[in-house]
């Protein structure tokens, strides 16, 4: 990538201006073919840059603000900067939406159908607390009856697996 | 009712008219704001413009609809009010549970709708902040002042990134790039479904080759029709129909 980015900036555009300069209208061919490779480079390169940009703004919605770090383990350090200002940015904006808390958009993803679901730990998580002050130890393997908006966002991270009967 | 409305699109329906019911008899000990606070509501939002769900619409348009910061505000403040309310109420009491799925109901509906406008944002960025900014004095916004300034950062986020990874390392007359250009406009030409809430009469229909030419339709009141989303789009905000 950094080659197909930088191997242009010395030797294209130069070599093409010096040539049309000096007159030489034999070579205006070759240097449009070459501006031609150059644009068609740019917009491969971009297009690759949008396209991992889109994935990891997904990766958000999907598991949250703090991401797992396999997975940051293959962002580049300008990406996690941009994934910390994105998250930023909709926190902003979550929070000017809902009234005094804010309203968390990356809940409630599919209609609800139901107040309470049965639920499976998929592995050990350790205490957790309910609304009316209930801790239910979630341990490997166990199963539970949770409300509905306690449990989303532990099933999006792969904690709870709903049991769909 | 608006709220109505909201929820007949949801699969499970039995509940609903019955927690509408309930609001009207006045459950004692539960709802303790007046029913007609509910009512009046629903009632600023057919009045206003758009009687047609404001969900439906957006869900279903291939561009950001106008911003609709009073019928948000609404939901939002009835969404406080009943949770209020379900905070006083006594546990175990069957009327908190119906009450609770309403309003998960209702807060569903509201985050899908803002989800919706922020994914069309986010996708047609660069176009919706030029139509924001080559709007004239009195035409409505199609973005709400939050909207514009988390559309505005991402912008500007994306700007930043791509300078800083590729362009800035590029030839010279390469390190500009039109995002306007670049980034793919929303399809107005996509076919939509549509049910008409007002008669209109002799709405164009432009061709779509060279061999047709135009036309004109009338669009009956309750009529279902698939149409081209550019020959609607300006009935769609006026709210003389309703997408489907």
């Amino acid at each position: 990538m950094r080659d197909a980015v930088t191997s242009p900036a010395g030797t294209g555009t130069r070599g093409g201006r010096s040539d049309a300069k000096s007159g030489r209208t034999d070579l205006i061919f070759l240097i449009r073919f070459r501006h031609c490779c150059l644009l068609r480079n740019q917009r491969c390169i971009l297009a690759y840059l949008y396209d991992r940009l889109l994935r990891i703004r997904a990766l958000r919605w999907e598991y949250g603000s703090v991401l797992p770090n396999t997975i940051q383990f293959h962002m580049s350090a300008e990406e996690v900067e941009w994934f910390n200002r994105y998250k930023k940015s909709l926190a902003t904006y979550m929070r000017s939406v809902g009234g005094e808390e804010g309203l968390d958009l990356t809940q409630d993803i599919k209609p609800p159908k139901s107040l309470y679901i049965e639920v499976r730990c998929l592995r050990d998580y350790g205490e957790f607390e309910i609304d009316d002050g209930t801790t239910v130890l979630l341990k490997k393997n166990s199963q539970h009856f949770l409300p509905r908006w306690k449990c989303e966002q532990l099933i999006r991270q792969g904690v709870l697996e709903h049991i769909l009967l | 009712m608006y709220l109505q409305c909201l929820t007949e699109s949801m699969t499970s329906t039995p509940v609903t008219p019955v927690a509408f019911r309930l609001w009207r008899l006045g459950p004692d000990g539960l709802c303790r704001f007046p029913p007609a606070a509910v009512f009046s509501g629903a009632l600023r939002l057919r009045r206003g413009r758009s009687r047609a769900p404001a969900w439906l619409n957006e869900k279903f348009a291939p561009e950001l609809l106008e911003s609709k910061p009073e019928i948000i505000e609404c939901v939002v403040e009835q969404l406080d009010h009943m949770e209020a309310n379900l905070k006083r109420a006594k546990r175990g009491d069957l009327k908190v549970s119906v009450h609770r799925m309403e309003i998960e109901r209702i807060r569903y509906v509201l985050s899908s709708y803002l989800r919706c406008r922020l994914v069309k944002i986010e996708k047609f960025f660069p176009h919706v902040l030029e139509k924001e900014k080559s709007r004239a004095e009195g035409e409505p916004s199609i973005l709400s002042p939050e909207e514009f300034a988390f559309a505005k950062e991402y912008m500007a986020n994306t700007e930043t990134y791509l300078k800083n990874v590729a362009l800035k390392h590029m030839p010279p007359n390469l390190q500009k790039v039109s995002l306007l250009k670049s980034v793919p406009k929303p399809n107005l030409d996509s076919f939509v479904f549509l049910r008409v809430l007002e008669r209109q009469e002799n709405i164009l229909v432009e061709p779509e080759t060279d061999e047709q030419r135009e036309y004109t339709i009338d669009l009956e009141e309750g009529s279902q029709h698939l149409i081209r989303y550019k020959t609607i789009a300006p009935l769609v905000a006026s709210g003389a129909v309703q997408l489907i």
